[in-house]
């Protein structure tokens, strides 16, 4: 299946490669490097190419291009996923997963590419069983291991993939027994020009973060689970119990998980939080145009709307602006014609304004499109949909764990076009 | 390769931007380096004048010889790792041993003795690596030391070993093809495996190494279905896609009559452009064709195999992983009824969140879909709805898909939409809208004026591409009515002067050229423009000047005679020879000269004929005959190794097939349950008077007490009544009258082992699953009160071996010929009255005598007690023994793990236990249910609504059905039906109540003071009442 797999950072250079059957040159992303040439943005190259003989599946994440060679027909979707999940595992074992962070810890990355792969085909991906074979590092076993010479390569074999719940690690122990829950809700949504909502969705996701001793089995209620509407979840939820009763009933990993991704998509469920008032225009005559927006609360279930910051991409003709802010500062970048408002907390009672004008190349026509504005904002302790979680129990176990559940609501696409 | 290699390229590819880096600890990685090359710059190093250079230099040095000793001696330590007990040092030896051991084969060889004995190892992961080294090195000349590992490996008891020996498969397959024969036999055997662990694996092999061997699926496919939903992701996308291949082979078409129907309702026809009728109609013909043969056609049944993979895999598309939905997805497309393949739409709808690769490939595969499929996404319409912020390639994809959706009714929104698209900045994904809205209103007639004018406005934007690209889509559009739009024509005359794109020109001259009729004075003044700029034309504009001027020269050659001869004498000293080629053909072609031939007579009919409108179709249009989801079908094009996706057949292929072993023994006991009927039969009859068929001792007994014999003309005999109640009315009716007519009891017999024979044979699958219906006599506390001592002692004797649903404890293929069946007799167990009795029954099959089955190592989980039963100390071959064990599971599901020995061998086993089986009846009267229900209110209630199934209204099948799924004991004269039992290990109550109300509804109410219990049994009992 997967054959061989390179990094490639954004200049262009193959700083790791890694193959799993036989050693396949690097001449093979020369391909990919012209396409790469040809679609100028990064975003843009496609994902699927075909070569003569291979074909080159890539994704992009962290400014890395991660490019796999297949040799036979295999789901694209397959081998994207696995990418995708090998950064993410790069990401929680090292906290970030950038060029020089993989670089710095060449020899971990291998072990896990080793351990994750056999012969193409995926083994071992959960996080749990991994770390229990290859220990993350941390700046103290770094010391230990170059002054004792030991590797971070575990000394304990891979129990986790015998078990019936290979997510979760045995022999798990802790002083402090803790389940977090934060839900997150991401509002995508696309206004049009006066204001009404063309689109308007609600990405929810449950992250957990459980640190229980022993095996235990959580369940976890809502108040109105029918809210959800399509939902996804850890292979650790079971299905059937959600079905039947609408509660997630699961046996945890160990540590940080995603839990489940939901979504509320029926429209007038969807509350938009803060209103926009804008009006951007470009003179016939003479190089310049004027800029006006304000923002102001609209649905916000009595909660503070912080965080906010107003990103425009402007037209290529747009010069410099030359603006003023009521409040928040405002940047614009003359490379990449971005133009962000920093507001911060979002004042009822004295609406924020950015107002100026805005200079255009002389010589070139009035810009045609208009730029669209994308909102970024948080709001704590709301979950915008409404959900609730109900209650939390521990069965399998006898001690008595801290629970805590955490709302908050943020901006996911959110779009005002004009 | 290596670590190290890596490593050095990334050093190399540094080092060459200048300044080079040192700062590596070579502990990091350096120490495996194998390529001096870097070393390059070491003298540099050591010359310059910074002590740290010069440490950092020495340390590199130290490292390469490091590395030299290193390679010498690693493979020593290979030798000497069998006598250290360390695992660390053990796998450590085999991670490095992988990454050299292609660099340098022969040293490899070297070290192929410690895996040899590492495959023997008492630990199994340190086997299951072993071999997972082994068969990582590539070198032919272990070629059959790797096929005997991996037999080897194939029969080890570790599922993880035998999972490893799958991976190994097709690593050996890829170094020695040959070898294919006995891998298939090793494929065979490990598609038989049970374990959720080795299913996804072997699969891959299977894929890699002969897909073409479908006919190894069978036996394994109702497991594999099963067995879906545990598989590991990875294992469930490669499972689904096989699955789907292998029910295209073996299944009916199940659209097959809905495509007959489709053919009577024309009404979708106007929506498609012209063109796709033609295609369609062609398609109908074909279809009508068949007509006459698929009339004659059973109406469509689905296969029960079918049914059964569509329901496992449904829950999938529920998964995190965008692998396994996708397959799910494509599995609904390609196999799913019409009605039914409408939920994989918000499944693939949520994927459009994730990460933007993942996003473009579900959109390729929604656009097929949504050619085919309009309907099912036609709800989501918004969620393709585009940001400003897409990627392009993301922007054009979703175009894509939304002018698929497009019709009659949500066309005005689309083109809303598109219109706020057309003042993006994204100069590709304009052109590409430009092109949607031509489509748009080709399939659309209503729209066609709107979409003319909206791209006739766009003639004035001020972006030259934007323009082009509407002259192109309007010539298109315009083709289909001329005569209306000769104005438009007229404005695009005049964009001549402006426009420089050549596409755009080219196609104002065609149209002008071509509907010269309409714009009779303009023509010749274009022409004339253009005759004056010949020379700097673009090529496919010059050509499209002399078309121009042939036509025009045909249709009013008074005015352009002249004109048209200046432009020919311009082609003809072209450099392009097409050019010049061209203006030879048509001058010879339209300038009468004594010469000319025939066929200037037909110049106009040549020039001049009726040209059929273009058509504007889906790129995505034909992609549906790939396998969604694959490479194929992404880059539409086909892909080494794919395999593809068979027609469904005409005629379905036998399904007996996929029966497997374990029907045999419901056969097996479904026969001794008519030879127990034989005893039974004289005792009923004699309460069931003429009835004839017996209230069995398994069916209902309370019922049957309680509500006189008004049930009894309902039920047949255990097996005969569950028989019945899957089959069909027919059927029933059939059997019915037939048993009434006979009076003795053996003409019956005979009778009935012929329709036995009679009986197709999907007759033994319904068996196993009516199998989980049969009722079991768990209500013999409750019969000695109310019933004579005579049944008890009948019902007892019959109980355990008749109805009762037997589960397998080894099966007889690996226990080597010993197997072993268990049922919950519902009995006590006298020895612990906390515990559970187990009553396993030993059958040997094989030729030998089996001595001193025992039970040994005993793994529970905490709190949970296991009473063994005695050793059995000759089984001789052929003979069946039976024997009783208590088990005290601590009123939990989980299984019981321990080892069944014999004298020769040792079988890991376990036995879980359904809920229901955890209790046992208890006798209540109905103000005591009442309450004891009083007390066991709130946390302790769990309600939940149902709908009864059809076969499930009376009460006598309630009855019977509760009892069935749970050890309980009915409440006597209770108004709703009532009831209740305690759990074995801490005989809490169990009280169940189901409530019936018209039609069908019910209402289930379980209250227990075990939460864990009550909703498991709510779960089962309402499976039991539904079904």
């Amino acid at each position: 299946m997967i054959h061989s797999l390179f990094l490639i950072n954004h200049t262009g250079d193959i700083f790791l490669e890694k193959h799993w059957k036989s050693v396949i040159g690097r001449s093979v992303c020369d391909y990919f490097f012209e396409a790469r040439e040809k679609a100028v943005e990064p975003e843009n190259v496609p994902p699927v190419l075909q070569t003569p003989h291979h074909y080159l599946i890539s994704i992009y994440r962290g400014k890395l291009f991660f490019l796999s060679v297949i040799q036979t027909e295999v789901p694209p979707l397959f081998v994207i996923e696995f990418l995708h999940r090998v950064a993410d595992t790069i990401q929680d074992y090292f906290g970030e997963c950038s060029e020089g962070v993989i670089k710095d810890n060449v020899v971990t990355v291998y072990e896990l590419l080793e351990e994750m792969l056999d012969n193409g085909f995926p083994l071992a991906t959960e996080s749990n069983v991994l770390k229990e074979m290859i220990r993350p590092p941390t700046i103290l076993r770094s010391v230990v291991n170059t002054l004792t010479g030991a590797s971070n390569v575990g000394d304990t074999l891979p129990t986790g993939q015998l078990s019936n719940v290979p997510w979760r690690r045995v022999g798990v122990k802790y002083t402090n027994n803790e389940a977090y829950f934060d839900v997150i809700e991401e509002i995508d949504a696309i206004l049009d020009k006066s204001g009404t909502t063309v689109f308007a969705e609600i990405q929810g996701v449950i992250e957990a973060c459980v640190r229980l001793t022993g095996m235990p089995d959580l369940t976890l209620s809502f108040m109105n689970p029918r809210l959800l509407d399509d939902v996804s979840f850890h292979p650790c939820v079971r299905f059937k119990r959600w079905e039947s009763e609408r509660v997630l009933s699961f046996i945890p990993p160990d540590g940080n998980f995603t839990l489940m991704n939901y979504h509320v998509s029926s429209q007038n469920l969807v509350a938009i939080p803060v209103y926009v008032k804008q009006s951007i225009s470009f003179f016939e005559t003479g190089p310049c145009g004027r800029l006006d927006i304000t923002i102001g609360p609209k649905q916000t279930m009595g909660k503070t709307v912080e965080g906010l910051m107003v990103t425009i991409h402007m037209p290529k003709a747009v010069l410099s602006a030359n603006l003023t802010a009521t409040q928040g500062t405002y940047t614009y970048d003359l490379a990449t014609k971005v133009l962000v408002w920093d507001i911060g907390k979002l004042n009822p009672q004295k609406l924020p304004n950015l107002k100026g004008s805005l200079t255009t190349q002389a010589g070139t026509p009035k810009p045609e499109d208009n730029p669209s504005l994308n909102i970024d904002l948080k709001i704590q302790q709301l979950a915008i949909s409404g959900l609730k979680v109900s209650r939390l129990d521990m069965y399998g176990e006898k001690y008595k764990p801290f629970k805590g559940v955490k709302y908050l609501t943020k901006a996911g696409k959110f779009q005002v076009r004009t | 390769m290596s670590a190290s290699s890596a490593f050095n390229d990334e050093k190399g590819g540094s080092s060459s931007v200048g300044e080079p880096e040192y700062g590596h600890d070579p502990a990091s990685g350096g120490i495996f380096s194998s390529d001096y090359k870097r070393h390059d710059d070491l003298k540099e190093m050591l010359d310059s004048n910074k002590d740290s250079l010069k440490l950092e230099a020495m340390k590199r040095i130290v490292a390469v010889i490091i590395h030299i000793i290193w390679n010498s001696i690693f493979f020593f330590i290979g030798m000497f790792c069998s006598h250290c007990s360390s695992l660390q040092v053990k796998k450590l030896v085999y991670v490095y041993l992988v990454r050299y051991a292609e660099e340098q084969q022969d040293l490899a060889l070297l070290s192929i003795s410690t895996f040899q004995r590492g495959l023997k190892d008492p630990n199994q992961l340190i086997r299951a690596s072993a071999l997972r080294v082994l068969s990582s090195i590539r070198v032919t000349i272990i070629v059959p030391i790797m096929m005997l590992a991996i037999k080897e490996a194939a029969s080890d008891m570790s599922p993880y070993v035998r999972k490893t020996a799958a991976h190994a498969i097709p690593k050996l397959y890829s170094l020695d093809p040959e070898q294919k024969d006995q891998l298939i036999e090793v494929i065979e055997k490990l598609l038989a495996d049970k374990t959720t662990l080795v299913a996804g694996s072997v699969v891959m092999a299977f894929e890699e190494v002969c897909p073409e061997r479908i006919d190894l699926i069978h036996k394994n496919y109702r497991k594999l279905c099963n067995l879906l939903i545990d598989v590991e992701e990875w294992g469930q996308v490669v499972i689904i896609n096989m699955l789907t291949r292998y029910a295209r082979t073996q299944f009916l078409n199940p659209n097959m009559n809905e495509s007959l129907l489709e053919e009577g309702s024309g009404g979708d026809r106007t929506f498609y452009g012209s063109d796709e009728d033609e295609d369609e109609d062609e398609e109908e013909k074909e279809k009508k064709a068949e007509t006459p043969a698929m009339a004659k056609r059973k109406p469509y049944v689905m296969d029960p195999d079918h049914r059964l993979l569509l329901r496992n895999t449904k829950p999938l598309l529920q998964s995190r992983n965008a692998a396994v939905v996708m397959a799910v997805a494509q599995l609904y497309f390609h196999l799913a009824p019409k009605a039914e393949v409408g939920v994989i739409a918000k499944a693939l709808v949520r994927l459009l969140r994730s990460h933007s690769e993942v996003q473009y490939v579900v959109l390729q595969n929604v656009a097929t879909m949504t050619i085919k499929r309009r309907g099912m996404f036609e709800p989501y319409l918004k969620s393709f709805y585009i940001r400003s912020t897409d990627p392009t390639q993301i922007k054009v994809l979703k175009l894509e898909v939304l002018t698929n959706l497009a019709n009659e009714t949500n066309i005005s929104t689309i083109l809303r939409e598109f219109q706020t698209y057309i003042k993006s900045m994204d100069k590709d994904f304009v052109a590409a809208t430009i092109q949607a809205i031509g489509r748009c209103a080709t399939n659309i007639g209503e729209v066609r004026d709107t979409c003319l004018n909206g791209l006739v406005q766009l003639l004035s934007n001020r972006d030259e591409l934007v323009v082009a690209e509407s002259v192109v889509v309007i010539k298109k559009l315009l083709q289909m009515q001329p005569e209306k739009h000769s104005d438009i024509i007229k404005h695009m005359a005049k964009l001549t002067d402006n426009i420089q794109v050549p596409m755009a020109r080219a196609s104002i001259l065609w149209l002008i050229g071509e509907y010269c009729e309409h714009v009779p004075k303009i023509a010749p003044d274009v022409l004339r423009k253009m005759a004056k700029s010949f020379t700097n034309e673009e090529d496919i504009v010059k050509l499209q000047i002399i078309n121009l001027a042939a036509k025009l020269y045909l249709t009013n050659s008074k005015q352009t005679k002249l004109l048209t001869q200046y432009v020919l004498n311009l082609a003809k000293y072209d450099q392009n020879y097409d050019i010049r080629d061209r203006a030879r053909f048509i001058r010879q072609l339209i300038v009468p000269t004594e010469k000319s031939g025939a066929l200037s007579k037909y110049a106009k009919k040549l020039f001049l004929a009726l040209k059929p409108a273009p058509v504007l179709e889906s790129p995505f249009k034909d992609r549906d005959h790939f396998q969604l989801g694959s490479l194929s079908h992404l880059l539409n094009a086909k892909a080494g190794g794919y395999q593809e996706l068979p027609d469904w057949p005409e005629a379905a292929p036998d399904p007996s097939v996929r029966n497997v072993e374990v029907p045999e023994w419901t056969k097996c006991s479904s026969r001794e349950k008519r030879k127990e009927k034989k005893v039974e039969k004289p005792f009923y009859s004699d309460s069931e008077g003429e009835s004839g068929p017996t209230e069995s001792a398994d069916s209902g007994n309370f019922s049957w007490l309680l509500s006189d014999s008004a049930s009894g003309s309902e039920s047949g005999s255990g097996s005969e009544e569950s028989a019945s109640r899957s089959e069909s009315e027919e059927s029933e009716d059939g059997s019915e009258s037939e048993e009434e007519e006979e009076e003795e009891e053996e003409e019956k017999e005979k009778k009935k082992k012929k329709k036995e024979l009679k009986k197709p044979v999907q007759e033994s699958e319904r068996k196993c699953s009516f199998h989980a219906n049969v009722y079991q006599p768990s209500l013999y506390n409750w019969a000695l009160v109310s019933m004579t001592l005579h049944l008890v002692l009948c019902l007892q004797t019959i109980a355990p071996s008749s109805a009762l649903k037997n589960y397998e404890l080894l099966h007889r293929i690996t226990g080597e010929g010993l197997s072993v069946e268990y049922c919950f007799s519902r009995q006590p167990f006298s020895p612990d009255a906390n515990m559970v009795a187990v009553q396993m029954q030993f059958t040997n099959n094989a030729t030998a005598d089996t001595k001193n089955l025992h039970i040994e190592d005993v793994k529970l989980q905490s709190g949970m007690r296991v009473k063994e039963f005695s050793e059995i100390e000759l089984l001789p071959a052929g003979e069946t023994a039976t024997a009783v064990m208590g088990i005290d599971f601590c009123d939990s599901t989980q299984a019981a793990n321990f080892q069944l020995c014999t004298h020769t061998r040792k079988f890991f086993v376990s036995i879980q236990p359904p809920v229901g089986e955890l209790m046992r009846p208890v006798f209540l009267t109905e103000n005591e249910f009442k309450k004891e229900q009083g007390q066991l209110m709130g946390m302790n209630e769990i309600t939940e609504k149902l709908t009864l199934d059809m076969k499930c209204r009376n009460e006598h099948t309630i009855v019977q059905r509760v009892t069935t799924a749970a050890n309980l004991s009915r409440v006597p004269c209770g108004s709703d039906k009532e009831f209740a039992g305690r759990t074995v290990s801490s005989s809490s109550l169990v009280l169940v109540t189901v409530a019936t109300k018209e039609e069908g509804a019910a209402q289930l109410t379980v209250n227990c003071e075990k939460m864990v219990i009550g909703t498991m049994l709510v779960k089962d009992i309402l499976l039991a009442l539904t079904q």
